[in-house]
C-alpha cells in the first residue's frame, strides 16, 4: 500500500477497501519508525491529521470525494498552516504557530486531503543539501550518509522513503528538482505564477514557486491539479482558466522534439550521470522522439545572476524577522538596535546570514547598478536564450544535477562549490519556466540520477505527458531505497 | 570591488546582525569568494538590455476598496514576544 | 546683508480610502491598538501585498487637479530600514517612477494681512498671486505609531496606521517666505479636501508637512545648505518654525558659522527647532523594485474618466467669480478658500437672482440688449451684496461661534431671502443686521421676522412728513441755525427722524423731504 500510486490509493478509498484513517495511520506509523533515521519531518500532529482523515472518510461516505480526498500529503514547512507550527526550518520561527493558512494548504484542505505533517527543509529554503535546517540534517533514504538535496529535502526523503505518498515542495533555484533527482522521485516546478505564493514563506519573491513531489509524473499531475489556480491575494498569481494537468498523460511522443543544450553536457557533468541521461534520451528516441542540439549560451552566468538577485530579495524579505511581532527575540539585549542585532544573529543560521549579507551588499549605495541592475539585465538574456531555444524544440532535456547525492558535510564548508551544483536548475527559475526531474537510473555509487525536463511557459501538461510515457516504459521511479520496507 | 572589513561591519549593521571583530573577519573570508563568483557578470556588455524584474510582463491588478479583514488581534498577538494593552513592546525608541 | 529665504515643502496626505493601500483592513481613525492591523499589515511570514484601486484613483485625481503629467507606468519600490513601526523592515513607496510626474503647479494668493514680518515683493501691499511648482507626487504606505508613554521602560507599538495610503507631494524650492509656505500649505490643504482625496485633519495626522529651508545672499543663484524641519502639524507652527529656522540660519552664517544639512524637529512649546540626532545615523535605504508587486499601468481612458469626475477647481471658480460677478481678486480668493464656502456663495447668489422680481428692475428703453445688461448688472449687484455679507457678517458670526460654513445656522437660501429684502429696499442695511441676528438665533425666515417685528421700511411720504413736522416744531433753534446756513445740523435732524421712525424710514426719501421742509 505504501508503494501505491495516488490513483490506486484513491481507488482503494473510493471502493472503501481502506479508510483515510487507516491510510493515515499506516504512514504515521512508518514515520514513527523511520523518521528518527531520516529526520524528514519537523512537526507531526497525529490528532490533527487523523481528524482530517475522519472528515475525509465522511466525505467519501457521502460520495463527495475528489481525487485526493483522504490522501495524506506531507507539507513542506515553508507553508503556513493554521494551528501548525510553521518554522521554515529556522530557529527564528521555531515557535511560530501560524494563525492563518497558505493558499496551497487551503487548496489541499478543500480537496479533502490530509495534512500528514510539516517536512524538514534548508533554513528559509536556502541550501542545496538540507544541511542548514535548525532542526537538523535530513538523510537520503538511499544512503544515510548522503544528502537528500535541498531545499525541499524533507519532502524528497519522505516520498522516496515512502513516509508519505506525496509531498509539496518549493523551488527557487532547483529546490524541488534537485532533491527529487538525488532521492529518485518525480517533482515539477510549474511556470512562475501558476501556484499562489500566499502563505508560502518568501525567500526570493520573483523566483519562488511551489510544486508537487511524488512517486510519478501521474501523481504529480493529480497534485498540481489541486495546487494550481488563481489567487487574488498574490499579485503575481496568474489569472488563467483551470486546467487538468493529467489530460495529456497518454498522448504518444511520436515526433516530440527534444532540445539538448550543449552547455548541459559540458565539463563539470560527472560521467555516471551523463551515462544515465544518455540512456534516457535513447529511450525517448525509441518512443518516437527526436533530439536536436541547442545552445543556452548564458547558462554559466545564471549562477552569478542568481546569487545576486536571490540574496538581494531575501535580504529584504527576511527583514521582517526582527523579534517584535512574532518569532525569536534574544533573551538579553540593551537598546532597540541591540535587540534587533542579537535576535537576528541568534535566530538565523550561518547560510541565511551569509545570503542576507550578500543581498544587503549588492543593494547598498554604489553597488546597486553594478550588481543588481546588471543581474536583471543578464536575467533577460538568460530568458531570451530559452525563447530562441523553444523555436527549435518542444522540450529541453538534460541532467538535473551534475552529480548524484554527495555526502553529508562534503560541501557544507564550501558555499561556492555548493552554489555551483545548481548550475542546471537555476536558469529555469530566472526565466520563470516550468521544469521537472524524473528518475532515470543510478550512478556509480548506486544513488539515483535525475533527468531534467524543461518546458515552455504553461506547458506543464505536455511535460507531465512526456515524463509519464517514459515512466510507462521504464521502472526507475518504482525502485525503492534499501530501508525498512518491512515496516 | 574587493570587500573590506569595514564593508562587512557596515553591511552587518544595515542588516541588523550582530558581529564581533573575529566574526567580521570570518565573514570577510566567506563572502569574498562568493563576491568573486558574482564578479563574473561584470565582463558582459549589457548595454541596451532592459532589466528583467518579473518572469512575466504583466501589470498590477487592482483590489476593490472594501474591508475584508476583521479584528484578529488576540490570535495574532498570541505569537508575539511581548505585548501589553494590545501593544507590541520594544526597547525604548528615542526620537 | 540682505538674505533670501528658499523653501520647498514635502507634504504627506493620507488618502481617504476605506481600506489600507495593500490590505483589506480598515483605515478608520482611533480604533483600539492593533485591531485594524491584519496579517498583511503585521507582515506575518508569507503574506503578500495587493494594491487598492481607490488609492490609484485618488492619486491620479490629485495629479490632474494640479495639471501634472501622470506616469502611464509607475513602479512600487522597497525602502529598506529597521524601525518598530515598520513591520516588514521596508516601506513600499515609489522612487524612480512615481504615479504623478512633473508639470504640476499650485496657484497661491499671499494675503496682505499675513502676520509674518517678512518682506513681500515690492508693491504687494494688497497681497499677490504666485504659482508654486510641484515636482512630483508618489504613493506610499504610512507607518504605525510608537507610543512613548512608559511601559516599564519600553515603547508600545500600534500598527493600526501601518499601511494607510499616503501621497507625498513634493514642491520645487519656490517659496520665499514663511507667508508663501503657509499660503501654499493652505491652498494644498484646501485642494485635497476640495477634490475629496484627503480629510485634511491635521490633528489626526492626515495632512503632514515637512519644510526644506535654506537661505542665500540676495541675488545669489546657488542654493544654501538646507535643513528639513519636521512636525509642522499646524499652519501656525509651520510659520513659526520656518521663521525661527530662518533666523537661526542667518545668525549662524553671519556669526561665521556653517549650516549643516540635517533633519530638525520643531518644538512648539519652546518655539524652536532642534536637530534630530536619531535620524542623523547614515541611512542606506537599498531601494529596489518590489518583486511582490507589478508595474501599475494607467490608461488614457482611465485618465479621461477621472478627469470627468473632477469638480470645478478653486482657481477656475475664483476666475469665474471675478469675470461673471466682477468680484475683486481678494474676495474671490477668500470665497474659494474652501469648497463649502464657495458652494455656499454660489448657492446664495443663484437663490438671490431667482427671488429678485423683474419689477425691481428699472425700465429699459430698447429690447433685449438692455435686458441682458440688466441681467448682468443684477447678477453683479447680487453677487457683490452676497460676497459682502458672507465675508463680512456671516464669517464674523461663524468665527465668533467657532463654526465652519457647513455648520452655519443660516442656510444660503435663507441668507438670499434676507438680501432680497435689502435689494428691493423693504429694509435698510442697518435693519438687515437686526434681521440677520434673529435668523442666526433661529427665529425663521427673513420675511417672517420683518413682518412679526414690523421692521418694514416706511416709504409713505405722509408718515415721514408728519415725523419731520414734529421734530421741526420741537427744535426751532436748530431749524433757524440750518436756515442761517449752518447745514451741518442736517445730520442732527436725520438722526432724530430715524430715531422717531425706529430706523424704518426710507433713508433716501427722508433726506429728500427733510431738505424740502428745512428749506421752508
Amino acid at each position: 500500500m505504501i508503494n501505491s500510486s495516488l490513483k490506486e490509493l484513491s481507488g482503494l478509498l473510493a471502493a472503501k477497501k481502506i479508510s483515510s484513517v487507516e491510510l493515515t495511520q499506516t504512514f504515521l506509523h512508518r514515520i514513527e519508525a523511520l523518521n528518527p533515521s531520516l529526520n524528514a519531518f519537523i512537526t507531526l500532529d497525529a490528532d490533527r491529521s487523523l481528524a482530517q482523515a475522519r472528515a475525509a472518510d465522511a466525505q467519501i461516505a457521502a460520495n463527495q470525494a475528489s481525487p485526493l480526498t483522504g490522501i495524506p500529503v506531507a507539507q513542506k514547512d515553508i507553508f503556513c498552516a493554521q494551528g501548525w507550527r510553521s518554522t521554515c526550518g529556522s530557529k527564528m520561527l521555531a515557535n511560530f504557530v501560524s494563525p492563518y493558512d497558505a493558499h496551497v494548504i487551503e487548496q489541499f484542505d478543500r480537496a479533502g486531503a490530509v495534512n500528514l505533517g510539516k517536512t524538514n527543509m534548508d533554513e528559509f529554503a536556502m541550501g542545496s543539501s538540507n544541511e542548514t535546517s535548525f532542526f537538523g540534517k535530513v538523510k537520503n533514504p538511499w544512503d544515510l550518509n548522503a544528502v537528500p538535496g535541498g531545499s525541499s529535502g524533507g519532502s524528497a526523503a519522505a516520498v522516496a522513503g515512502r513516509l508519505a505518498p506525496a509531498a509539496t515542495g518549493t523551488d527557487t533555484g532547483g529546490s524541488i528538482r534537485q532533491p527529487a533527482a538525488l532521492t529518485g522521485i518525480t517533482g515539477i516546478k510549474p511556470t512562475y505564477g501558476v501556484v499562489s505564493r500566499y502563505g508560502m514563506i518568501a525567500f526570493a519573491s520573483s523566483l519562488d514557486q511551489a510544486g508537487p513531489m511524488a512517486q510519478s509524473a501521474e501523481d504529480c499531475a493529480l497534485m498540481l491539479n489541486v495546487m494550481a489556480g488563481f489567487d487574488p491575494r498574490d499579485s503575481t498569481s496568474l489569472e488563467r482558466d483551470r486546467e487538468d494537468y493529467a489530460r495529456d498523460l497518454n498522448q504518444p511522443l511520436q515526433g516530440l522534439k527534444i532540445g539538448l543544450p550543449k552547455e548541459y553536457f559540458a565539463e563539470g557533468l560527472s560521467a555516471d550521470v551523463a551515462r544515465s541521461v544518455e540512456a534516457a534520451l535513447a529511450e525517448y528516441r525509441k518512443l518516437g522522439a527526436e533530439t536536436v542540439e541547442i545552445s543556452l549560451p548564458n547558462t554559466r552566468l545564471s549562477i552569478p545572476v542568481y546569487y545576486v538577485l536571490a540574496p538581494a530579495e531575501a535580504s529584504s524579505n527576511l527583514a521582517r524577522y526582527d523579534g517584535v511581532r512574532y518569532g525569536y527575540r534574544a533573551p538579553e539585549y540593551g537598546d532597540l538596535n541591540d535587540m534587533y542585532k542579537k535576535s537576528r544573529a541568534q535566530g538565523f543560521g550561518s547560510e541565511v546570514k551569509r545570503r542576507i549579507m550578500i543581498g544587503t551588499y549588492v543593494l547598498s549605495a554604489g553597488y546597486y547598478d553594478a550588481y543588481y541592475i546588471q543581474a536583471q539585465k543578464l536575467r533577460r538574456l538568460i530568458a531570451q536564450d530559452f525563447e530562441s531555444a523553444f523555436k527549435q524544440c518542444d522540450v529541453i532535456m538534460g541532467p538535473t544535477s551534475p552529480s548524484t547525492a554527495f555526502n553529508l558535510g562534503e560541501k557544507s564548508d564550501d558555499p561556492v562549490s555548493m552554489y555551483l551544483s545548481d548550475i542546471y536548475t537555476i536558469a529555469v527559475n530566472l526565466a520563470g519556466l516550468p521544469g521537472m526531474s524524473v528518475p532515470c537510473g543510478f550512478g556509480d555509487n548506486g544513488l539515483p540520477v535525475g533527468l531534467q525536463i524543461i518546458g515552455n511557459y504553461f506547458s506543464e501538461a505536455r511535460m507531465l505527458n512526456v515524463a509519464h510515457q517514459y515512466q510507462l516504459a521504464t521502472d526507475w521511479h518504482l525502485r525503492l531505497p534499501p530501508l525498512g520496507n518491512g515496516v | 570591488m574587493s570587500l573590506t572589513l569595514d564593508d562587512v561591519k557596515r553591511i552587518a549593521h544595515l542588516a541588523r546582525i550582530e558581529v564581533d571583530e573575529t566574526e567580521a573577519q570570518a565573514w570577510l573570508g566567506q563572502l569574498t569568494p562568493i563576491l568573486g563568483l558574482i564578479e563574473e557578470m561584470q565582463g558582459v556588455d549589457t548595454s541596451g538590455i532592459a532589466p528583467m524584474a518579473h518572469a512575466q510582463e504583466l501589470m498590477q491588478r487592482l483590489r476593490e476598496d472594501a474591508v475584508s479583514e476583521t479584528d484578529r488581534r488576540d490570535a495574532y498577538q498570541a505569537v508575539a514576544p511581548q505585548v501589553e494593552a494590545g501593544l507590541f513592546l520594544v526597547p525604548k525608541v528615542i526620537e | 546683508m540682505q538674505w533670501e529665504v528658499v523653501i520647498g515643502l514635502e507634504t504627506h496626505a493620507q488618502l481617504n480610502t476605506v481600506t489600507k493601500i495593500f490590505s483589506g483592513a480598515a483605515t478608520a481613525y482611533g480604533a483600539e491598538p492593533n485591531t485594524q492591523a491584519c496579517a498583511v499589515d503585521l507582515a506575518l511570514p508569507g503574506v503578500l501585498p495587493v494594491f487598492n484601486r481607490a488609492a490609484a484613483e485618488k492619486a491620479v485625481k490629485f495629479g490632474l487637479a494640479v495639471g501634472a503629467r501622470i506616469n502611464r507606468k509607475s513602479v512600487f519600490e522597497r525602502k529598506n530600514y529597521f524601525y518598530p513601526d515598520l513591520p516588514k523592515g521596508y516601506q513600499i513607496t515609489q522612487l524612480e517612477l512615481p504615479i504623478v510626474a512633473e508639470g504640476g503647479k499650485l496657484h497661491i494668493h499671499v494675503g496682505p494681512s499675513t502676520g509674518s514680518g517678512q518682506a513681500a515683493p515690492a508693491g504687494s501691499g494688497q497681497g499677490y498671486e504666485k504659482d508654486i511648482r510641484i515636482t512630483r507626487a508618489h504613493m506610499e504606505e504610512d507607518a504605525g505609531k510608537s507610543l512613548h508613554e512608559d511601559f516599564h521602560g519600553m515603547t508600545g507599538v500600534d500598527l493600526n496606521r501601518a499601511g494607510t495610503p499616503l501621497i507625498e507631494i513634493v514642491t520645487e524650492p519656490d517659496m520665499r517666505s514663511s507667508a508663501e509656505a503657509v499660503a501654499y500649505a493652505k491652498a494644498l490643504h484646501s485642494l485635497v479636501r476640495w477634490i475629496g482625496i484627503c480629510d485634511g485633519n491635521m490633528q489626526e495626522g492626515s495632512f503632514r508637512c515637512d519644510a526644506n529651508v535654506s537661505v542665500r545672499p540676495m541675488g545669489v543663484e546657488k542654493l544654501g545648505t538646507r535643513c528639513e524641519i519636521k512636525n509642522l502639524n499646524s499652519f501656525k507652527f509651520m510659520e513659526k518654525a520656518i521663521e525661527y529656522e530662518v533666523r537661526r540660519q542667518i545668525e549662524l552664517i553671519e556669526d561665521g558659522g556653517k549650516v549643516v544639512q540635517e533633519t530638525r524637529l520643531y518644538d512648539p512649546d519652546k518655539d524652536e527647532t532642534r536637530s534630530m540626532r536619531s535620524k542623523e545615523e547614515a541611512n542606506d535605504y537599498r531601494y529596489f523594485p518590489d518583486p511582490d508587486l507589478l508595474p501599475l499601468v494607467i490608461s488614457e481612458r482611465y485618465i479621461e474618466d477621472v478627469l470627468a469626475q473632477l469638480p470645478e477647481l478653486p482657481q477656475a471658480m475664483s476666475a469665474r467669480f471675478m469675470s461673471a460677478y466682477g468680484l475683486p481678486a481678494y474676495d474671490a480668493a477668500v470665497l474659494t478658500s474652501n469648497k463649502e464656502l464657495a458652494d455656499y456663495f454660489d448657492a446664495t447668489v443663484n437663490a438671490l437672482r431667482e427671488t429678485l422680481s423683474p419689477s425691481s428692475l428699472p425700465e429699459y428703453p430698447e429690447g433685449h440688449k438692455g435686458e441682458r445688461d440688466a441681467e448682468a448688472t443684477q447678477a453683479k449687484n447680487a453677487a457683490k451684496l452676497a460676497a459682502n455679507w458672507i465675508i463680512g457678517d456671516l464669517s464674523a458670526a461663524l468665527n465668533k461661534h467657532g463654526l465652519d460654513i457647513a455648520a452655519s445656522p443660516i442656510a444660503s437660501a435663507q441668507l438670499a431671502g434676507l438680501l432680497t429684502r435689502i435689494q428691493d429696499s423693504t429694509i435698510s442695511g442697518k435693519i438687515a443686521k437686526e434681521v440677520f441676528a434673529a435668523m442666526w438665533e433661529g427665529e425663521g425666515e427673513a420675511d417672517a421676522i420683518i413682518e412679526t417685528k414690523g421692521l418694514k421700511q416706511v416709504s409713505d411720504s405722509g408718515a415721514i412728513e408728519k415725523i419731520i413736522a414734529e421734530i421741526m416744531d420741537a427744535n426751532p433753534a436748530q431749524v433757524a441755525e440750518y436756515r442761517s446756513g449752518k447745514e451741518k445740523v442736517f445730520g442732527f435732524f436725520v438722526g432724530l427722524a430715524m430715531k422717531a421712525s425706529k430706523g424704518k424710514a426710507n433713508p433716501a426719501q427722508l433726506n429728500e423731504l427733510l431738505k424740502q421742509k428745512l428749506a421752508g
